[in-house]
């Protein structure tokens, strides 16, 4: 391989890490650019994410990479494994904010953000007692496709992961930009008490942020799983670690911001893995978020947080 | 009064955690009239604009709209029943166009033919909003804001609209048009209920008035008595107040 296609091939991998990190990402940013709550039991309903779109895909008779499905029966698994995974984890982010974050929406101070590491913790222990801690092999029925670029390989995996995103990223965009109660999740961002004086039921909009961002983390789960081939316990902390990173390198309550900033640390991330040894990604990675926060503090493309009055 | 008033406040107390602000306060806004509510820094007019829209409850007391009892009812649903706000130094969504800022103010109205007439209406009342529509809001002048604000309490097609100092930090030829819409709109059949400190104005639009002064009601009128009473002659005509940044 020569350099240039090293540089290509990592620019493959880092967009494929970067849409894994944009999905995540974002959820971190809809929940706080509305309640500006940091929202940590979304590191591991990433993790549960990728549980259930294993169960999903295994429930279906597929089990590591042995099975390749072809066709419409590769679609339809595909389909239901995401389908899945992402309702299932919208549901546990509404359950999350209903029972457990709406009776402290009033409390100030920390409450809100130490119950959320709290059910951080409460999801790792469920899956950690019912699945274990061994890393398990992630079904992968995608057949062993692959183009050469030069002396880079693009294989299917990544046209689907990038496809996935670009299809769930428009979408969100679209719901934000266009519709009824995207409008007023952005009115509810700038300025709480006005949307609610326009007749905007705020819990609905809050339930929905956390849905959707939740649904997100699913889908990113499975994004994960697709990836690496695996799915264990603790892949939450890493993975949410870099995608908080990247909501707030991009501006944390900016969407577009999200997408930018996962995709950035996407590409950081296998670009240092090649350059100068993946132990020294995470080095690079706070080390470029720190010189970003310090030049721009609200983050590249600035932190929309609600106006003040 | 003959008639049921539209809206009433009847021995209404509100507090703050621990902070009582509204002093078993009473008011009453008939149908087609506009009342200005006068008082000086912190003495509860925004808090009051707050209780009418449900933002905060009353604690004890009664607020009846329309001859029915709202004090437990959403703010949503308030809206829905045609009370919108006009709120203190506008908060408008300032990242968001003025065309969907104008779309919120209609937010619990169906959409359609309904919708166009009404912003039809508010692009007549406003030409400036307009030309304005594809701008974002928080890039607008004052006085424009001003005009946006009110479009978007048009809107909601309201029976009542609560002003919360719609002359705020304005020029004196922005507060003039300011004070000719309302009475436009109040004209059209639409109750007004206006938080003022520049009573001046407010008093010379209005026509029915209430003091507030620590939270407490200390004096009611029509618009012209209030425009001879000492005491307001004395503390808020004397001379016209500063708007308050
Ligand atoms: N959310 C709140 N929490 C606690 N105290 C509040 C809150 N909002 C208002 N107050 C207090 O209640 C009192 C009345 O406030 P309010 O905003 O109603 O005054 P105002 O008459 O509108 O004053 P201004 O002319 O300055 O707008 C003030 O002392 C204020 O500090
Ligand atoms: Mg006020």
């Amino acid at each position: 391989m020569t350099a240039g296609d090293l540089f290509l091939q990592q620019a493959i991998n880092g967009l494929s890490l970067g849409a894994m990190y944009s999905l995540l990402a974002l959820g971190f940013t809809l929940v706080y650019g509305i309640m500006e709550l940091i929202n940590f039991a979304h590191f591991n309903v990433f993790m549960v994410g990728s549980m259930i779109a294993m169960l999903v895909l295994q429930a279906f008779g597929l089990s590591g990479q042995q099975t390749i499905l072809t066709g419409l029966p590769l679609v339809g698994v595909l389909l239901v494994g995401f389908v899945v995974s992402m309702v299932g984890c919208g549901l546990i982010g509404v359950f999350i904010e209903r029972f457990l974050l709406r009776p402290l929406r009033n409390v100030k101070g920390p409450a809100a953000m130490i119950t959320t590491i709290g059910v951080s913790y409460i999801l790792f222990n469920v899956v950690l007692l019912t699945l274990g801690t061994d890393s398990k092999n992630f079904p992968n029925p995608l057949p062993p496709i692959k183009w050469e670029i030069g002396g880079a390989v693009l294989r299917m995996r990544e046209v689907l992961i990038w496809g996935i995103a670009l299809v769930l990223m428009g979408g969100l965009t679209y719901f934000v930009t266009y519709t009824k109660l995207g409008k007023a999740m952005r009115a509810t961002a700038q300025d709480p008490e006005a949307a609610r004086m326009m007749g905007v039921e705020v819990d609905k909009v809050v339930m929905s942020a956390f849905f959707l961002g939740s649904a997100l983390a699913g889908a990113s789960g499975m994004i994960f799983g697709l990836y690496y081939n695996l799915a264990k316990v603790d892949i939450g902390f890493a993975a949410g670690l870099r995608a908080f990173t990247a909501a707030v390198l991009g501006g944390i309550g900016n969407v577009p911001g999200a997408m930018l900033g996962g995709v950035l640390i996407g590409l950081i991330e296998s670009g240092s893995g090649q350059v100068i040894g993946a132990a020294w990604t995470d080095v690079v990675i706070f080390g470029i978020l720190v010189l970003v926060l310090v030049f721009r503090p609200a983050g590249l493309l600035g932190r929309l947080a609600p106006n003040k009055s | 009064m003959a008639s049921t008033p539209l809206l009433e406040f009847k021995n209404v107390n509100t507090y703050y955690g621990d902070l009582h602000v509204l002093k078993d306060v009473n008011y009453t806004i008939g149908e087609g009239e506009i009342v200005s509510l006068l008082g000086g820094n912190a003495c509860g007019k925004s808090t009051t604009m707050k209780t009418i829209m449900g933002v905060v409850r009353a604690a004890t007391g009664t607020v009846t709209y329309q001859g029915q009892e709202i004090n437990g009812l959403a703010t949503s649903e308030r809206v829905r029943r045609g009370i919108a706000p006009v709120l203190e130094a506008r908060r408008l969504f300032a990242r968001m166009s003025v065309f969907e800022n104008l779309e919120m103010g209609a937010y619990t109205q169906p959409r359609g033919a309904q919708f166009d007439d009404d912003i039809a209406r508010v692009y007549e009342l406003f030409p400036r909003v307009k030309e304005r529509r594809n701008q974002q809001a928080g890039t607008l002048s004052g006085g424009e804001q001003q005009m946006v604000a009110i479009g978007r309490a048009l809107m909601a097609r309201p029976k009542l609209i609560c002003m919360d100092e719609p002359s705020m930090g304005l020029s004196p030829l922005f507060v003039e048009l300011v004070f000719d819409t309302i009475q436009t709109i109040n004209r059209q059949g639409v109750s007004i209920f206006m938080v003022e400190q520049n009573a001046n104005m407010a008093l010379s639009i209005a026509h029915r008035g209430y003091v507030l002064q620590s939270g407490a009601v200390v004096l009611s009128g029509t618009a012209a008595e209030l425009r001879s009473n000492e005491m307001i002659k004395q503390a808020y005509l004397g001379e016209m107040e500063a708007p308050v940044a």
